[in-house]
């Protein structure tokens, strides 16, 4: 039958799994999780996500972007005869036999409230917010604990010593998940610590581009009102003629 | 799943085909294909889903009535609401507000933060949620943001870039609205502190975008829009703006006299609902990728499911564009555990070639998004030389080393360290190998129908970002969605505060928009089949779903 199918019918034939749902009898591998501690039969090679959802469940929280973005669905598992507690996100892990589950539905943390413009650019102004980064202790919990791999005690020891841009750099990947903060004995929020000293890092440290400042004078200016006028009165054949005619910079 | 022998990420079987890859890559380091002409775009073209025969129908009721849509947006406006008549007490009101947004992405919470600079104090703007405040598809945007602000460029030739891209059916007066906002943006950007790639002397870096004739990509790394939502939505938290998650919005709420008036909002987790009285209301809430349009997998997020076009059709606003859908043309297609996310066009931008089983490269890897796509799906499906995953997938080939190749070593992990770490999880090296491709669902391209000021055609109510139709015509191109988002998040936070100054009389709340639209559907014939807005995709397992029974 396959060949009077239309393209478009092979393609969501292709995706079907993706798109509604596993069906059992496509399935040949199988591994057992147990979500809250209850065993699951799921399809091996899904992610801890999908494998969820293939046991029933349907996600209000703990789901998110689904593509490793948002840090929604941070998880915390251990695997039968392994002592490490470990950290994950649930839609970029597969899942694995002998894990046990649970996903953390909202991270407490308390954030600081301040005017980015009316802060001074020094290490006194993260102290001023989160006077608690004093009370790290340095154990590395938070690193370990980071899906995204980050060396989060790294940058909080920078923070210490008021190295923004280190700050900066080295927390940019964050999504801000939260795993750091449950994980810390000292009980620090990482992901707003760096948050605030990542815009630090942005209003002060970088200027405002030269070709930004010309041209947004220019638009103040109005300079191009004239090229507004023909635009907006221009046909579509005429506007389809302009298009054609641009140029391409070069690479 | 040890049965399957696994090498690098790829079972043993693609490593022969990868091998081939690799052969010709030297050949192609410094060749793409030509782009296409008009009459070639045309043709390929026939192959992209939107134009592809079926999965279209009329609309057979509302505003726009006798227009066609894809199925599976028909169904939506062709569906009940989840509430009925009667049910709801609108005498008790539990938040009054002047601004009501709805939905907490890129759009909804830049109107919060430029309301609140019009005027309006913090605890008079509500900014209510389906999930949380950020979960969006602009916290995924990884490509970048457009800005025509480099000497050569200006905001006219961006304009001509969006209007042939969008197949000149933009709305010229909203898209210069989006053109000439857009370096005000990035000023407005800088400023909030957000980390923008840079030049060593401070210029902004600036890259290629398919479709475009300058390069005004900017980007932070590949997670521009995570960058940019979490800066503006610190800043948003700072002003102590009223914000509610978890409150997805189940009916708007008209004073009697067709103006929008508020909503109900429904507790995700409790089951009760609380009424919004507000002057104006602003619609964010995205897309429709979770609809899965034709089958296709999405790069969206899980609550793109088109709640807000559905909600305002009832109230009866116009809609346009609805017919076209973005298609991603770089969707992964493996592993199965990622099929469908976004692989950035930036890809294609630093050198990244489409290739296909033989080797050979296929197309010029930045024609515009519909045209790029539509190239892959010819090449899977029609000649054939497309690579078939262990799912039965077809995709083609994206190489990456070439990025490396010719921007130099470590490229990969500095521009692009989210997807090198999505790959890397999963045991692949896209620096070392190529990785496999296939359009997605990536973008509604029209949408409620907005003016340059973000307002619709129904009083006190205003659209911003993804939901909203007119601005990319057709089409959208590359960085014109995060922009979209900020300029018109902009836009209708301030024209909805100064509409909001403005509103001294106000009538009832009232249902009866949504009990006029139930009378409609019975009209037409529609049986109560279908209830909506769905607020979320359903992934279950079949196997569960069959013996699921509701008695608690």
């Amino acid at each position: 039958m396959k060949e009077k199918m239309s393209i478009m019918d092979r393609i969501a034939e292709s995706n079907k799994s993706v798109i509604t749902g596993i069906d059992e009898k496509d399935i040949e591998y199988w591994v057992t999780a147990y979500i809250m501690g209850k065993a699951y039969k799921v399809p091996a090679g899904l992610t801890i996500m999908q494998a969820m959802e293939f046991a029933g469940y349907r996600f209000v929280r703990s789901a998110g972007c689904r593509a490793g973005f948002c840090g929604a669905c941070a998880t915390v598992y251990r695997k039968a005869g392994d002592y490490k507690l470990q950290t994950a996100m649930a839609c970029q892990t597969r899942v694995e036999d002998g894990m046990f589950l649970v996903q953390i539905p909202f991270a407490p943390g308390d954030k600081a409230v301040y005017d980015i413009n009316k802060e001074e650019y020094n290490v006194g102004t993260l102290f001023k917010h989160y006077p608690e980064l004093a009370r790290c202790v340095s154990c590395n919990t938070c690193t370990k604990a980071c899906p995204q791999d980050l060396e989060v005690m790294d940058y909080i020891q920078d923070a210490i010593k008021g190295d923004f841009k280190a700050v900066a750099k080295e927390s940019f990947d964050c999504i801000q998940c939260g795993l750091c903060a449950i994980r810390c004995p000292a009980e620090l929020v990482q992901y707003h610590i760096a948050q605030l000293a990542r815009r630090m890092y942005g209003r002060y440290e970088c200027q405002e581009p030269e070709h930004l400042k010309i041209r947004l004078k220019e638009i103040e200016n109005g300079n191009y009102k004239e090229g507004w006028d023909k635009f907006l009165n221009a046909s579509i054949k005429k506007l389809e003629k302009l298009y054609a005619e641009r140029d391409r910079e070069s690479d | 799943m040890a049965e399957i022998k696994f090498i690098r990420g790829y079972p043993e079987y693609m490593h022969e085909l990868i091998n081939i890859v690799n052969k010709t890559r030297m050949k192609r380091k410094d060749y793409d294909p030509p782009a296409m002409s008009k009459e070639e775009r045309e043709e390929v073209l026939k192959l992209h889903p939107d134009y592809a025969p079926g999965g279209k129908r009329k609309i057979s009721i509302g505003q726009n009535k006798g227009d066609r849509g894809p199925n599976e947006v028909v169904d939506l406006l062709e569906a009940y609401p989840l509430i009925e008549e009667g049910e709801i007490d609108l005498s008790k009101v539990d938040y009054d507000v002047d601004i009501l947004i709805i939905g907490g992405g890129l759009a909804g919470t830049s109107a919060a933060i430029w309301a609140n600079n019009q005027g309006l104090p913090p605890e008079k703007i509500l900014l209510t949620n389906k999930l949380r405040h950020g979960d969006a598809n602009s916290m995924m945007a990884e490509g970048g943001t457009q800005a025509a602000d480099r000497p050569n460029d200006s905001p006219l030739i961006h304009f001509l870039d969006a209007m042939g891209g969008g197949h000149f059916a933009n709305k010229p007066d909203v898209l210069k609205g989006l053109v000439e906002d857009a370096p005000l943006i990035m000023h407005w950007l800088s400023e909030l502190g957000a980390m923008i790639d840079r030049e060593e002397n401070g210029e902004f870096t600036e890259k290629w975008g398919g479709g475009t004739c300058r390069r005004r990509m900017h980007a932070c790394r590949d997670y521009t829009g995570l960058e940019e939502l979490r800066v503006i939505r610190d800043e948003f938290r700072d002003r102590k703006i009223s914000c509610l998650e978890y409150y997805p919005v189940i009916e708007l709420l008209t004073d009697g006299e067709g103006r929008a008036a508020g909503a109900v909002l429904w507790n995700f987790e409790t089951g009760d609902y609380k009424i919004v009285k507000a002057k104006a209301t602003i619609l964010a809430t995205g897309g429709f990728g979770r609809l899965h349009i034709r089958g296709f997998p999405t790069t969206n997020h899980y609550g793109a499911t088109c709640d807000g076009v559905v909600l305002a059709y009832r109230v009866g606003a116009k809609l346009r564009d609805v017919d076209t859908v973005q298609y991603h043309p770089t969707g992964a297609a493996f592993p199965p555990q990622i099929i469908g996310l976004l692989l950035t066009e930036k890809l294609r931008s630093m050198g990244a070639q489409p290739i296909n089983k033989d080797g050979e490269a296929f197309v010029f890897p930045l024609e515009p998004r519909d045209v790029e796509a539509s190239s892959f799906i010819r090449e899977c499906y029609i000649r054939e030389k497309g690579i078939l995953t262990p799912t039965g997938m077809r995709g083609v080939w994206l190489d990456t080393p070439l990025i490396e190749l010719k921007n130099g070593e470590g490229t990969i992990e500095n521009a692009f360290p989210g997807m090198n770490r999505m790959f890397k999880r999963f045991d692949i090296d896209m620096a070392k190998d190529p990785v496999l491709v296939f359009p997605t669902l990536h973008y509604q391209n029209g949408g409620v129908e907005t003016d340059p000021e973000g307002k619709t055609n129904i009083g006190g109510l205003f659209v911003a970002g993804e939901i909203s139709g007119g601005v990319h015509g057709k089409n959208r191109l590359m960085g014109n969605s995060t922009l979209d988002c900020m300029v018109f998040g902009r836009r209708s936070g301030i024209y909805a505060a100064e509409y909001a100054k403005t509103v001294k009389r106000r009538g009832k709340l009232s249902l009866e928009h949504m009990k006029k639209y139930v009378n409609m559907l019975k009209k037409a014939g529609i049986k109560p089949e279908r209830r909506a807005p769905i607020l979320l995709p359903e992934y279950r397992g079949k196997a569960v779903l069959a013996r699921m029974i509701d008695i608690f």
